[in-house]
């Protein structure tokens, strides 16, 4: 208990800017308060299990996915199961005041990945398979996987995290998802799929 | 272009294809592509350049190619192919746009067909200052007007492209590192050096307005 307190106060105090959203949110967000994030999300955003990592995040991303959840366009299990109660109550204000809130705490990759895997997701990141017409990753998500405005950061997300999200394109869920992603993930073969997110949780 | 419009609607059957390359440097005269072949190849320059070949902000801006010339489509993918084109650009350029002359010729006649409503995505308060230098140049700076070649409603002609509806981002990271992405071969003769005194001598804010006004325009 008193670490958890401990970190908090760290966290508060390292993430002032952060926090200077936090006063704004309390009035928007009504009943959803922050702490309903980190329970699952952790202390500090950085994810667990089937939680993503949020710290980091584009803004923009993280307000579309919110509002996705809310209107149950994003419809995978997991989404189901968790985010769609999470997000009931989010009025547009407070899904803003979120997505500012944890896109500027400071991320740690997960490295979390199979490293003997990792130089063939690598090439597949940037290259792509021509050959089999997938599209490299790096022209939309960045060289370093960092994302930009709606487009998520990759880089050092857990490799759980990836493959899931991968693979539920892969099985139809989350069709509504912005273009091309459905696609291209559905064409991607599960060692490809286990390379890709091998490497990514290692991007710093 | 109709042809192939209808082609790519039918369920992929294994549809010989026999083009008259003519307009390829290639020197072959005929070669098959199968429809399949076409239709997946389709896809795969949808997947970055959208569904109708607008276009698409990504972290590279990635251009529309809905209503280019075909001849210039071409000449863009073998400049890909052959590494004349964007060698600084993290990805792969080469391996993306690699394919055979016939399927170019497919490709180019496909897209060059379509025409979506631009994405129109510059700032509005430059599009007036950009019809201007569109349309007389910048005198003082030698600079000609862009219509003169490309078109009073810049849709282009053979192998000088349409920039009507071109993504912002695009139009300017071209025209500010022309010389560093372009023609970039010295030993092989490219159309591209023309653009690069031009490129030089606009200033930032007048790449700017073009590149906003041309955002707008439709074919």
């Amino acid at each position: 208990m008193k670490s958890i307190r401990f970190r908090k106060a760290v966290l508060r105090v390292v993430s002032s800017a952060a926090i200077s959203a936090l006063p704004a949110l309390a009035g928007a967000a009504g009943a959803v308060k922050f702490e309903n994030c980190t329970w699952c999300h952790g202390a500090s955003g950085q994810g667990y299990a089937t939680a993503p990592r949020l710290a980091g995040q584009r803004p923009q991303y993280i307000e579309n996915q919110l509002l996705r959840f809310l209107n149950h366009t994003r419809d995978g299990p997991f989404s189901r199961q968790y985010m769609w109660g999470a997000a009931a109550a989010l009025s547009p204000q407070a899904a803003q005041g979120f997505a500012t809130f944890f896109s500027m705490l400071p991320a740690k990759a997960s490295n979390d990945g199979d490293k003997e895997l990792a130089a063939r997701g690598s090439t597949i990141y940037q290259e792509g398979i021509p050959d089999s017409n997938i599209v490299a990753c790096a022209p939309c998500h960045g060289p370093n996987a960092e994302g930009v405005r709606e487009i998520p950061r990759l880089g050092g997300l857990s490799y759980y995290n990836l493959k899931t999200t991968l693979e539920q394109w892969e099985r139809g869920y989350d069709a509504a998802a912005e273009p091309p992603m459905p696609r291209v993930a559905g064409k991607l073969s599960r060692n490809e799929i286990e390379a890709i997110a091998s490497y990514l949780s290692y991007v710093k | 272009m109709k042809y192939i419009g209808l082609l790519l609607a039918m369920p992929p059957a294994i549809v010989a294809i026999v083009f008259s390359t003519t307009s390829s440097a290639a020197g072959a005269d005929t070669v098959a592509i199968s429809g399949q072949d076409l239709q997946a190849k389709t896809q795969y320059c949808q997947d970055c350049h959208g569904l109708s070949g607008q276009g698409y902000s990504g972290f590279l801006p990635i251009p529309r190619i809905a209503g280019q010339t075909i001849k210039y489509i071409e000449n863009q993918l073998l400049a890909f192919s052959e590494s004349r084109r964007d060698k600084n650009i993290s990805v792969n350029m080469p391996k993306v746009h690699d394919v055979s002359p016939a399927m170019r010729v497919a490709l180019a006649a496909h897209f060059s067909s379509l025409n979506p409503e631009p994405i129109g995505d510059g700032p509005r308060d430059l599009v007036a200052t950009g019809k201007t230098i569109y349309e007389e140049g910048v005198p003082e700076a030698n600079v000609p007007a862009c219509s003169g070649c490309h078109g009073p409603e810049a849709k282009g002609k053979a192998e000088i492209p349409c920039l009507a509806g071109q993504l912002y981002p695009y139009t300017e990271k071209e025209l500010t590192d022309w010389s560093k992405e372009r023609g970039q071969n010295p030993s092989n003769e490219s159309v591209a050096a023309v653009m690069t005194p031009v490129a030089h001598s606009l200033s930032q804010p007048q790449i700017a307005a073009v590149a906003a006004y041309l955002s707008y325009l439709k074919r």
